[in-house]
Protein backbone atom coordinates (compact mmCIF):
# COMPACT_ATOMS: atom_id res chain seq x y z
CA UNK A 1 0.00 0.00 0.00
CA UNK A 2 1.48 3.36 -1.03
CA UNK A 3 2.17 6.12 1.47
CA UNK A 4 -0.24 8.38 -0.39
CA UNK A 5 -2.95 5.75 -0.17
CA UNK A 6 -2.36 5.28 3.57
CA UNK A 7 -2.46 9.04 4.06
CA UNK A 8 -5.79 9.24 2.27
CA UNK A 9 -7.13 6.53 4.56
CA UNK A 10 -6.11 8.67 7.52
CA UNK A 11 -8.01 11.65 6.15
CA UNK A 12 -10.99 9.43 5.42
CA UNK A 13 -10.92 8.13 8.98
CA UNK A 14 -11.02 11.71 10.28
CA UNK A 15 -13.83 12.72 7.91
CA UNK A 16 -15.94 9.73 8.94
CA UNK A 17 -15.27 9.98 12.65
CA UNK A 18 -17.93 8.34 14.87
CA UNK A 19 -20.95 10.48 15.74
CA UNK A 20 -22.13 10.52 19.35
CA UNK A 21 -25.87 9.95 19.71
CA UNK A 22 -27.78 12.81 21.37
CA UNK A 23 -28.37 12.31 25.10
CA UNK A 24 -32.14 12.55 24.67
CA UNK A 25 -32.07 9.69 22.17
CA UNK A 26 -30.30 7.47 24.72
CA UNK A 27 -32.87 8.36 27.38
CA UNK A 28 -35.80 7.80 25.04
CA UNK A 29 -34.48 4.49 23.75
CA UNK A 30 -33.85 3.20 27.24
CA UNK A 31 -37.40 4.12 28.22
CA UNK A 32 -38.84 2.46 25.13
CA UNK A 33 -36.79 -0.71 25.52
CA UNK A 34 -37.59 -0.75 29.24
CA UNK A 35 -41.32 -0.65 28.36
CA UNK A 36 -40.88 -3.56 26.01
CA UNK A 37 -39.01 -5.58 28.63
CA UNK A 38 -41.73 -4.83 31.22
CA UNK A 39 -44.38 -5.66 28.69
CA UNK A 40 -42.85 -9.06 28.07
CA UNK A 41 -42.52 -9.65 31.82
CA UNK A 42 -46.18 -8.90 32.39
CA UNK A 43 -47.05 -11.21 29.56
CA UNK A 44 -45.08 -13.95 31.29
CA UNK A 45 -46.84 -13.30 34.59
CA UNK A 46 -50.23 -13.38 32.88
CA UNK A 47 -49.29 -16.72 31.38
CA UNK A 48 -48.37 -18.06 34.83
CA UNK A 49 -51.66 -16.92 36.35
CA UNK A 50 -53.68 -18.46 33.58
CA UNK A 51 -51.79 -21.72 33.65
CA UNK A 52 -52.80 -22.18 37.31
CA UNK A 53 -56.39 -22.59 36.17
CA UNK A 54 -57.09 -24.82 33.23
CA UNK A 55 -54.01 -24.81 30.99
CA UNK A 56 -55.87 -26.32 28.07
CA UNK A 57 -58.05 -23.23 27.84
CA UNK A 58 -56.37 -20.36 29.62
CA UNK A 59 -52.98 -20.51 27.99
CA UNK A 60 -54.62 -20.31 24.61
CA UNK A 61 -56.78 -17.31 25.44
CA UNK A 62 -55.27 -15.23 28.23
CA UNK A 63 -51.72 -14.99 26.95
CA UNK A 64 -52.40 -13.28 23.64
CA UNK A 65 -55.02 -11.04 25.24
CA UNK A 66 -52.58 -9.96 27.96
CA UNK A 67 -49.84 -9.42 25.39
CA UNK A 68 -52.06 -7.30 23.17
CA UNK A 69 -53.42 -5.27 26.10
CA UNK A 70 -50.06 -4.49 27.67
CA UNK A 71 -48.39 -4.18 24.31
CA UNK A 72 -51.02 -1.71 23.13
CA UNK A 73 -50.40 0.51 26.16
CA UNK A 74 -46.66 0.57 25.48
CA UNK A 75 -47.24 1.18 21.78
CA UNK A 76 -49.65 4.07 22.41
CA UNK A 77 -47.03 5.62 24.68
CA UNK A 78 -44.43 5.26 21.95
CA UNK A 79 -46.71 6.87 19.35
CA UNK A 80 -47.36 9.84 21.66
CA UNK A 81 -43.67 10.30 22.46
CA UNK A 82 -42.72 10.24 18.78
CA UNK A 83 -45.52 12.60 17.78
CA UNK A 84 -44.63 14.97 20.60
CA UNK A 85 -41.04 15.14 19.37
CA UNK A 86 -42.15 16.73 16.10
CA UNK A 87 -44.27 19.47 17.68
CA UNK A 88 -41.79 22.35 17.08
CA UNK A 89 -41.43 21.45 13.42
CA UNK A 90 -45.22 21.29 13.03
CA UNK A 91 -45.66 24.69 14.66
CA UNK A 92 -43.00 26.21 12.42
CA UNK A 93 -44.56 24.86 9.27
CA UNK A 94 -48.26 25.35 10.02
CA UNK A 95 -50.24 28.37 8.81
CA UNK A 96 -52.97 28.40 11.46
CA UNK A 97 -54.54 26.35 14.19
CA UNK A 98 -56.62 24.24 11.79
CA UNK A 99 -53.55 23.45 9.73
CA UNK A 100 -51.62 22.63 12.91
CA UNK A 101 -54.37 20.25 14.03
CA UNK A 102 -54.36 18.56 10.62
CA UNK A 103 -50.58 18.14 10.71
CA UNK A 104 -50.72 16.75 14.25
CA UNK A 105 -53.35 14.17 13.26
CA UNK A 106 -51.37 13.16 10.19
CA UNK A 107 -48.22 12.73 12.33
CA UNK A 108 -50.18 10.63 14.84
CA UNK A 109 -51.49 8.36 12.09
CA UNK A 110 -48.05 8.03 10.52
CA UNK A 111 -46.35 7.19 13.82
CA UNK A 112 -49.11 4.71 14.71
CA UNK A 113 -48.50 2.86 11.44
CA UNK A 114 -44.75 2.83 12.03
CA UNK A 115 -45.02 1.64 15.63
CA UNK A 116 -47.41 -1.10 14.57
CA UNK A 117 -44.78 -2.27 12.07
CA UNK A 118 -41.96 -2.03 14.63
CA UNK A 119 -43.53 -3.57 17.70
CA UNK A 120 -46.13 -6.11 16.59
CA UNK B 1 -43.34 -23.76 38.96
CA UNK B 2 -40.01 -25.05 37.65
CA UNK B 3 -40.55 -24.46 33.94
CA UNK B 4 -41.80 -20.90 34.38
CA UNK B 5 -38.92 -20.19 36.75
CA UNK B 6 -36.57 -21.44 34.07
CA UNK B 7 -38.33 -19.28 31.46
CA UNK B 8 -38.06 -16.24 33.70
CA UNK B 9 -34.34 -16.81 34.25
CA UNK B 10 -33.81 -17.29 30.54
CA UNK B 11 -35.69 -14.09 29.78
CA UNK B 12 -33.70 -12.15 32.40
CA UNK B 13 -30.49 -13.46 30.84
CA UNK B 14 -31.64 -12.41 27.38
CA UNK B 15 -32.68 -8.95 28.58
CA UNK B 16 -29.30 -8.45 30.26
CA UNK B 17 -27.52 -9.57 27.11
CA UNK B 18 -29.61 -7.24 24.98
CA UNK B 19 -28.95 -4.36 27.35
CA UNK B 20 -25.20 -5.00 27.04
CA UNK B 21 -25.50 -5.14 23.25
CA UNK B 22 -27.43 -1.87 23.21
CA UNK B 23 -24.90 -0.08 25.42
CA UNK B 24 -21.95 -1.40 23.44
CA UNK B 25 -23.29 -0.50 20.01
CA UNK B 26 -25.61 2.48 20.31
CA UNK B 27 -22.90 4.77 18.97
CA UNK B 28 -22.14 2.37 16.10
CA UNK B 29 -25.76 2.17 15.01
CA UNK B 30 -26.21 5.92 15.35
CA UNK B 31 -23.03 6.71 13.41
CA UNK B 32 -23.98 4.30 10.65
CA UNK B 33 -27.52 5.72 10.49
CA UNK B 34 -26.25 9.27 10.48
CA UNK B 35 -23.83 8.75 7.60
CA UNK B 36 -26.49 6.84 5.66
CA UNK B 37 -29.35 9.36 5.92
CA UNK B 38 -27.34 12.57 6.35
CA UNK B 39 -29.26 14.25 9.15
CA UNK B 40 -29.72 13.80 12.88
CA UNK B 41 -33.51 13.65 12.94
CA UNK B 42 -33.82 10.66 10.61
CA UNK B 43 -30.72 9.06 12.13
CA UNK B 44 -32.47 9.05 15.51
CA UNK B 45 -35.56 7.40 14.02
CA UNK B 46 -33.46 4.83 12.20
CA UNK B 47 -31.48 4.01 15.35
CA UNK B 48 -34.67 3.62 17.37
CA UNK B 49 -36.23 1.31 14.81
CA UNK B 50 -33.05 -0.73 14.53
CA UNK B 51 -33.01 -1.54 18.24
CA UNK B 52 -36.74 -2.29 18.29
CA UNK B 53 -36.29 -4.76 15.44
CA UNK B 54 -33.20 -6.19 17.12
CA UNK B 55 -35.11 -6.71 20.37
CA UNK B 56 -37.82 -8.65 18.55
CA UNK B 57 -35.36 -11.06 16.96
CA UNK B 58 -32.60 -11.06 19.55
CA UNK B 59 -33.17 -14.53 20.94
CA UNK B 60 -32.92 -16.20 17.54
CA UNK B 61 -29.95 -14.08 16.50
CA UNK B 62 -28.09 -14.97 19.65
CA UNK B 63 -28.85 -18.64 19.17
CA UNK B 64 -27.72 -18.63 15.54
CA UNK B 65 -24.64 -16.48 16.06
CA UNK B 66 -22.89 -19.33 17.87
CA UNK B 67 -20.93 -16.87 19.97
CA UNK B 68 -19.84 -14.60 17.10
CA UNK B 69 -20.17 -10.82 17.63
CA UNK B 70 -23.63 -9.45 16.90
CA UNK B 71 -22.54 -6.06 15.61
CA UNK B 72 -22.73 -7.10 11.92
CA UNK B 73 -26.27 -8.35 12.53
CA UNK B 74 -27.26 -5.03 14.12
CA UNK B 75 -25.74 -3.04 11.28
CA UNK B 76 -27.47 -5.26 8.75
CA UNK B 77 -30.80 -4.41 10.37
CA UNK B 78 -29.96 -0.71 10.12
CA UNK B 79 -28.87 -1.25 6.51
CA UNK B 80 -32.19 -2.88 5.59
CA UNK B 81 -34.21 -0.22 7.39
CA UNK B 82 -32.24 2.53 5.66
CA UNK B 83 -32.99 0.90 2.30
CA UNK B 84 -36.71 0.88 3.21
CA UNK B 85 -36.43 4.49 4.32
CA UNK B 86 -35.31 5.54 0.84
CA UNK B 87 -37.73 3.22 -0.95
CA UNK B 88 -40.77 4.31 1.09
CA UNK B 89 -40.02 7.97 0.72
CA UNK B 90 -38.74 7.60 -2.85
CA UNK B 91 -35.76 9.78 -2.14
CA UNK B 92 -32.04 9.95 -1.75
CA UNK B 93 -30.22 12.41 0.51
CA UNK B 94 -31.22 15.86 -0.75
CA UNK B 95 -28.46 17.82 0.91
CA UNK B 96 -24.82 17.13 1.65
CA UNK B 97 -24.23 15.38 4.93
CA UNK B 98 -23.73 17.63 7.97
CA UNK B 99 -20.10 17.99 8.92
CA UNK B 100 -20.50 16.33 12.31
CA UNK B 101 -17.35 14.30 11.86
CA UNK B 102 -15.39 17.35 10.82
CA UNK B 103 -16.59 19.34 13.80
CA UNK B 104 -15.79 16.61 16.28
CA UNK B 105 -12.24 16.05 15.04
CA UNK B 106 -9.42 17.89 16.83
CA UNK B 107 -7.90 20.81 14.92
CA UNK B 108 -5.26 23.46 15.48
CA UNK B 109 -6.21 27.07 14.86
CA UNK B 110 -3.88 27.47 11.84
CA UNK B 111 -5.18 24.65 9.72
CA UNK B 112 -8.79 24.77 10.83
CA UNK B 113 -10.36 26.25 7.69
CA UNK B 114 -8.24 24.34 5.19
CA UNK B 115 -8.69 21.10 7.09
CA UNK B 116 -12.44 21.52 7.36
CA UNK B 117 -12.71 22.19 3.64
CA UNK B 118 -10.72 19.09 2.83
CA UNK B 119 -12.71 16.83 5.14
CA UNK B 120 -15.96 18.31 3.81
CA UNK B 121 -14.81 17.44 0.26
CA UNK B 122 -14.16 13.88 1.38
CA UNK B 123 -17.61 13.64 2.97
CA UNK B 124 -19.21 15.03 -0.19
CA UNK B 125 -17.23 12.47 -2.18
CA UNK B 126 -18.48 9.63 0.03
CA UNK B 127 -22.04 10.62 -0.86
CA UNK B 128 -21.23 10.28 -4.57
CA UNK B 129 -20.06 6.67 -4.28
CA UNK B 130 -22.30 3.75 -5.30
CA UNK B 131 -24.35 2.49 -2.33
CA UNK B 132 -22.34 -0.65 -1.61
CA UNK B 133 -18.99 1.17 -1.69
CA UNK B 134 -20.30 4.00 0.49
CA UNK B 135 -21.66 1.54 3.04
CA UNK B 136 -18.44 -0.41 3.19
CA UNK B 137 -16.47 2.77 3.86
CA UNK B 138 -18.86 3.89 6.59
CA UNK B 139 -18.53 0.51 8.29
CA UNK B 140 -14.76 0.49 7.99
CA UNK B 141 -13.94 4.06 8.94
CA UNK B 142 -16.84 5.34 11.06
CA UNK B 143 -17.43 2.07 12.91
CA UNK B 144 -13.97 0.50 12.74
CA UNK B 145 -15.32 -2.84 11.51
CA UNK B 146 -12.86 -5.35 10.04
CA UNK B 147 -13.31 -7.11 6.69
CA UNK B 148 -14.97 -10.14 8.22
CA UNK B 149 -17.55 -8.08 10.11
CA UNK B 150 -18.31 -5.96 7.04
CA UNK B 151 -18.65 -9.10 4.94
CA UNK B 152 -21.23 -10.49 7.37
CA UNK B 153 -23.14 -7.20 7.48
CA UNK B 154 -23.26 -6.95 3.69
CA UNK B 155 -23.79 -10.67 3.04
CA UNK B 156 -20.59 -11.00 0.97
CA UNK B 157 -17.45 -13.07 1.14
CA UNK B 158 -14.36 -11.74 2.93
CA UNK B 159 -12.47 -11.58 -0.35
CA UNK B 160 -15.21 -9.69 -2.18
CA UNK B 161 -15.42 -7.25 0.72
CA UNK B 162 -11.69 -6.58 0.66
CA UNK B 163 -11.87 -5.78 -3.06
CA UNK B 164 -14.97 -3.63 -2.54
CA UNK B 165 -13.25 -1.50 0.09
CA UNK B 166 -10.08 -1.11 -1.95
CA UNK B 167 -12.02 0.04 -5.00
CA UNK B 168 -14.17 2.35 -2.89
CA UNK B 169 -11.10 4.13 -1.50
CA UNK B 170 -9.54 4.42 -4.96
CA UNK B 171 -12.74 5.84 -6.44
CA UNK B 172 -13.18 8.26 -3.59
CA UNK B 173 -9.61 9.44 -3.93
CA UNK B 174 -10.29 10.23 -7.60
CA UNK B 175 -13.51 12.07 -6.77
CA UNK B 176 -11.75 14.19 -4.14
CA UNK B 177 -8.83 14.97 -6.49
CA UNK B 178 -11.26 16.20 -9.13
CA UNK B 179 -13.08 18.32 -6.56
CA UNK B 180 -9.82 19.92 -5.47
CA UNK B 181 -9.08 20.95 -9.06
CA UNK B 182 -5.70 21.10 -10.84
CA UNK B 183 -2.68 21.61 -8.55
CA UNK B 184 -0.41 24.67 -8.94
CA UNK B 185 2.75 24.03 -11.04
Amino acid sequence: MSEQFADFEGRLRRALSPVEPPAELEARLETTLGSLVDMATEELEAWELSSMGDPRNWTRIARPVAAVTVGSAAAVGLVLVRTQRRRHKRRRESVGSVDLLGRTLRDLAREARRVADDVF
Amino acid sequence: MASSEHTREEKARLDDAFSALYKAHLRDVYSYSYYRVGNHHDAEDLTEQTFLQAYRHFERAQRESAGRPLRPWLIRIAHNLAANYYRDRSRKPQTPIDDAGVLSAPHTTEDLVEDRDELARILAGVQKLPDDRREALIMRFALGMDNREIARALGRTDGATKVLIHRAIRQLEEIVKQAEGPTEP
